[in-house]
């Protein structure tokens, strides 16, 4: 079976941002652009399918700039066979990659689509539920174990309070969370290998699809901050400050 | 037009997270109707009855919505949608699964983790673990949107008597089976509705360590969480995790123990009424979001604040 990743280009987890003086984003220009986290979670997710003898070929597949491709490649020289990339200038929001990505998936036709639960840019979590609903496929999200056999995926979903533990008829999307593995260190000769392995560039338009943003960013501002506090000596002024001063215990 | 609130609940009673998403959905200038989605969960459709500002509660009671499971809940939800002009959920491990479902179906661009509501179509929204908020405007014809519950006070318990209704259920989807929960049990509070959090980081060292916090848990009635870097070195579990991609706390009282501070981290607590930290690196960053600093060994300090208390 095929199995499909898809990878998000982010601004790096370990960058803080900084909101634009004129309120319409944050900056990222000249700052470090990694594959969002949760994403090489999943890459590292369907090359051990393939390691295990359970899919055939993984096809990484990423939305956005030109410059993704960097981003594909570094899902090719974890693992995945090939890359394709929907090449858009345009502000992409879930919808709108989940739209692209049912166009790929069926042309593809894989049997299980792994994508990160949330990109750490926008945070917004919906891409991979956005996809199984399109395409009326069961999903798993928040997965930290996935098994597959027979025509089905036995997923164990991280969920408030626990664990529980899923059973889902392929197709089906999952999308990945912390627990689910750690993703190998990339090699130089994987990175080399990766550079031999093809990228196919596609255009949003090659399906027929808008990506057009549909809700209208009015503004983007810093969070209030916090007011800096005291520094307490010891136990003793910490207990009488939280009585007294800040009356919480 | 009106909202309609898609309740957290155990069968047996509402959880606390839809009492913040209905309190989310008064602050519109609709009514406000809440979806029961459950198996033998007339006892919850009660309770949503009861909570002040609810003008309509739909039970829907099957053995389908026993679990919760996405795709059955979200066919649910939108056999009902064309009656409405908001859809929240609660931001909770539930709610973020299910809510995009509906919005797809809807075609329309979900607003996720909602912090303020400005007016109909014009809601507030965290991005970058917090290091921006962002307002964004939605011209879709129902507004889909998931409810952060720390930026809205809960609903009364007590004060509405709203009818209940029961609406026929949707088919089961087949797609997905429930298999098991592995729910851990605890007289604790949850996390995310505790008054008194007390978190660990990486500075416990060890699980054995991590279990120091119990002590001073236990005295304060306080929830346990823990440091992304925490989870990930296994001393405490994954929902435990306080964070960007963990759970979103905002307690009367933080204490963080052996927590540096990444900005994952203080995107997951910074709200929180009261913060104490207590790490022995003075340099530590949770010391620029702490009401209270305590620069000391914790293993020192650890006992000595749960004798004091």
């Amino acid at each position: 079976m095929k199995v499909i990743t898809a990878v998000k280009r982010v601004v790096d987890y370990n960058v803080k941002v900084r909101v634009k003086a004129d309120e319409s984003g944050v900056d990222i220009g000249n700052v470090k652009m990694s594959m969002n986290p949760f994403d090489e979670i999943a890459v590292e997710a369907a090359t051990r399918l393939k390691e295990a003898g359970k899919a055939t070929e993984v096809i990484a597949v990423s939305c956005g700039l030109s410059q993704s491709q960097e981003t594909l490649r570094t899902a090719l020289a974890i693992g995945a066979d090939r890359g394709v990339l929907v090449e858009t200038d345009a502000e992409l929001q879930p919808l709108a990659v989940a739209k692209l990505l049912k166009a790929v998936v069926e042309k593809e036709q894989p049997q299980l689509v792994i994508l990160g639960k949330q990109a750490i840019d926008d945070d917004a979590g919906q891409t991979g539920q956005l996809l199984a609903a399109l395409l009326d496929w069961p999903q798993a999200t928040f997965a930290s174990n996935i098994e597959v056999n027979d025509g089905t995926a036995t997923v164990r979903r991280e969920v408030d309070g626990g664990l529980e533990i899923i059973s889902l008829r392929l197709p089906a999307i999952v999308t990945t969370d912390l627990r689910l593995n750690e993703p190998r260190y990339v090699t130089l000769p994987s990175i080399m290998k990766a550079k031999k392995k093809p990228i196919e560039v596609v255009k949003p338009s090659d399906f027929g699809i808008d990506p057009s943003p549909r809700l209208k960013t009015l503004k983007v501002v810093e969070p209030p901050v916090r007011k800096a506090g005291v520094m307490v000596p010891d136990v003793v002024t910490l207990i009488a400050k939280l009585k007294t001063e800040a009356k919480v215990i | 037009m009106t909202t309609l609130v898609i309740a957290e609940h155990n069968n047996a009673q509402i959880k606390s997270s839809t009492l913040h998403t209905i309190a989310a959905a008064k602050q519109l200038s609709n009514g406000v109707h809440v979806l029961v989605a459950g198996s033998g969960a007339q006892p919850a459709a009660e309770a949503a009855s009861k909570v002040e500002g609810v003008d309509k509660v739909i039970l829907v009671d099957a053995p389908q919505f026993a679990d919760g499971l996405a795709e059955n809940v979200a066919a649910q939800v939108l056999a009902l949608a064309s009656s409405y002009s908001h859809i929240f959920f609660p931001a909770t491990a539930a709610g973020k699964n299910t809510a995009p479902r509906v919005a797809a179906k809807l075609d329309a661009s979900q607003i996720s983790d909602v912090i303020a509501i400005e007016s109909d179509d014009t809601f507030q929204r965290p991005v970058y673990a917090g290091n921006a908020i962002a307002t964004v405007q939605s011209s879709d014809a129902v507004k889909v949107a998931t409810i952060r519950t720390t930026a809205f006070d809960a609903a009364r318990v007590e004060g509405g008597n709203a009818a209940i209704e029961t609406a026929p259920a949707v088919a089961d989807s087949g797609l997905s089976t429930f298999i098991r929960r592995e729910v851990a049990t605890s007289d604790r509070p949850e996390l995310t509705a505790a008054r008194v959090v007390v978190s660990g980081g990486r500075g416990l060292g060890s699980k054995e360590n991590f279990a120091l916090l119990d002590p001073l848990a236990e005295k304060l009635g306080a929830a346990v969480g823990a440091s992304r870097a925490a989870v990930d070195s296994g001393y405490a579990p994954n929902d435990w995790q306080v964070g960007q991609t963990g759970k979103i706390v905002a307690p009367e009282l933080y204490i963080a123990v052996g927590i540096s501070g990444a900005i994952q981290h203080l995107a997951g607590m910074k709200d929180s009424k009261v913060i104490v930290a207590v790490n022995k690196d003075a340099d530590a960053p949770i010391f620029g979001v702490a009401d209270y600093g305590l620069v000391g060994d914790l293993f020192e300090v650890l006992p000595a604040l749960t004798r004091s208390l």
